[in-house]
């Protein structure tokens, strides 16, 4: 272990992007939540509030892209991290086909191919819950009842899929502090990011790439680990 | 949250773009043309889910099949807080207004009434539909004649004892033969969270019309439009000729 943690930690994510990732979080979680008091029965029995609810609802939906658009318009790092979840290796594929994908033997990138997979499933679900969103609630009264019974169906769907993606990305996030760390103050370790994402860590700090550590650094506690 | 590092180390390098495939821009777009597909498609798929799992879902205890998106069954809707609790005991129906007496109904009274039962479907003004709900009570028209209407009175009042929920029904409406106070529904007493232990069943309307507990009719000389009515849904609810619906007529 480093004995000066502050001095190997990893640069990951810039202030706007985990601003923009908070935000996006909440109102997610807002939206999940007034959905759940609109939707399933005996959460609906309890909260009750239909009215004020629904505008919760609505509003946190339209509000949602606010925070990632923002996002890509003032931050370059986050246009680049877009550019990178956009496209997919051969390694990324390789880690996606791969049983011992946590293995550290396919050398990832920033983001792992299920990360990708992850942000584009959500950026698509988003968008689509937008798009029948508005068809349902049809403010300009513009959409046939056909198209908004189709609309309520595919929200409805879409909303349970997007449900379940949450539910294993908080899953992943939360098994893992330092991945938390990284989204919430910017910085990994370094040993995380070897383990994790290590031709990231090679691109960013080529100095480490070698995965040995600067003699002296973990002289104080007299502990040599992660160095082969 | 600790300062902005970018300038503390060199940034991450660009993305090596010719190595890779764009494939989440390809997962977005296939996922908003599906999206949009489904949007064109999903009410005939809707149609087909809902004859199939209707039925089981009203009569399913877990409530399981509740979960199922447009799987039909009941939906609860409430304007306010809590689930309104009143047992039959200290249940009561206020009958006031344009009339020759002014009723204090009890629950027991209520069943003294002339009782009928009919079976209809149930369609809610937001696309879903319950189909053939047994209903029991007594007609909306036997409790008025109970209480004697004035020749000035043209429209009811209903008021929920939620203490928010209002509804209007024009005299002759609340007249009709399919307009029942109900007690009984889905073959057992109405519960609380379906309007109990008394509420209104209004079966050629959409579902906001069938006011849930039922505290109050007055007689009124005008038409004062309830909760949902003051905004934006129609007055008069027909199943199929209003609110820019064309479902199948329910009675």
């Amino acid at each position: 272990m480093r004995s000066d943690p502050q001095a190997t930690r990893v640069p990951r994510f810039t202030a706007a992007q985990r601003w923009s990732h908070g935000l996006f979080g909440l109102l997610m979680l807002a939206c999940l939540a007034t959905a759940a008091a609109l939707y399933v029965g005996p959460i609906s029995v309890a909260v009750g509030h239909r009215s004020l609810v629904r505008s919760v609802h609505l509003w946190s939906g339209f509000l949602l892209p606010v925070p990632v658009l923002l996002a890509l318009v003032l931050s370059a790092a986050m246009r680049r991290d877009a550019r990178e979840v956009d496209g997919f290796t051969a390694e990324d594929k390789q880690w996606l086909r791969a049983r011992d994908r946590r293995s550290g033997r396919i050398k990832v990138g920033k983001f792992n191919a299920g990360q990708k997979l992850n942000a584009s499933l959500t950026a698509g679900a988003v968008i689509v819950l937008l798009l029948s969103g508005s068809v349902m609630i049809d403010l300009l009264g513009i959409w046939e009842l056909r198209a908004r019974t189709g609309a309520t169906f595919v929200h409805d769907w879409v909303a349970l899929a997007i449900f379940l993606l949450i539910v294993g990305h908080l899953w992943h996030a939360l098994r893992d502090v330092e991945s938390l760390r990284g989204i919430t103050q910017g910085t990994v370790s370094e040993e995380w990011a070897r383990r994790d994402h290590e031709a990231w860590l090679e691109a960013v700090r080529p100095s480490s790439s070698a995965g040995v550590a600067e003699p002296g650094r973990d002289a104080v506690d007299g502990e040599q680990k992660g160095t082969p | 949250m600790t300062v902005d590092q970018t300038s503390a180390a060199p940034a991450a390098p660009e993305p090596d773009l010719a190595r890779s495939t764009p494939i989440g821009r390809r997962v977005v777009l296939t996922l908003v043309g599906l999206g949009a597909l489904g949007i064109a498609t999903g009410a005939a798929i809707q149609d087909s889910i809902d004859g199939v799992i209707g039925a089981v879902a009203n009569r399913d205890p877990t409530g399981l099949t509740g979960l199922i998106p447009g799987s039909g069954g009941f939906r609860y809707y409430s304007v306010t807080g809590t689930v309104p609790a009143v047992a039959t005991a200290d249940y009561r129906l206020s009958v006031t207004g344009l009339t020759d007496r002014e009723l204090d109904l009890t629950y027991a009274d209520l069943q003294a009434l002339p009782q009928v039962g009919l079976t209809r479907d149930f369609q809610c003004v937001t696309g879903w539909r319950v189909l053939d709900v047994p209903w029991k009570g007594v007609r909306l028209s036997d409790v008025l004649d109970a209480a004697g209407v004035q020749a000035a009175a043209i429209a009811l009042r209903l008021f929920s004892f939620d203490g928010t929920y209002t509804e209007s029904l024009t005299l002759e409406q609340a007249r009709r033969e399919d307009v029942i106070v109900a007690t009984e529904m889905l073959g057992a007493p109405v519960t609380p969270a379906h309007g109990g232990p008394v509420r209104l069943f209004v079966a050629p309307m959409y579902g906001y019309k069938s006011l849930k507990w039922l505290g109050g009719i007055e007689l009124t000389s005008t038409v004062v439009p309830g909760y949902w009515e003051q905004l934006g849904y129609d007055v008069d609810a027909w199943v199929g000729g209003s609110n820019g619906r064309e479902d199948t007529p329910t009675s």
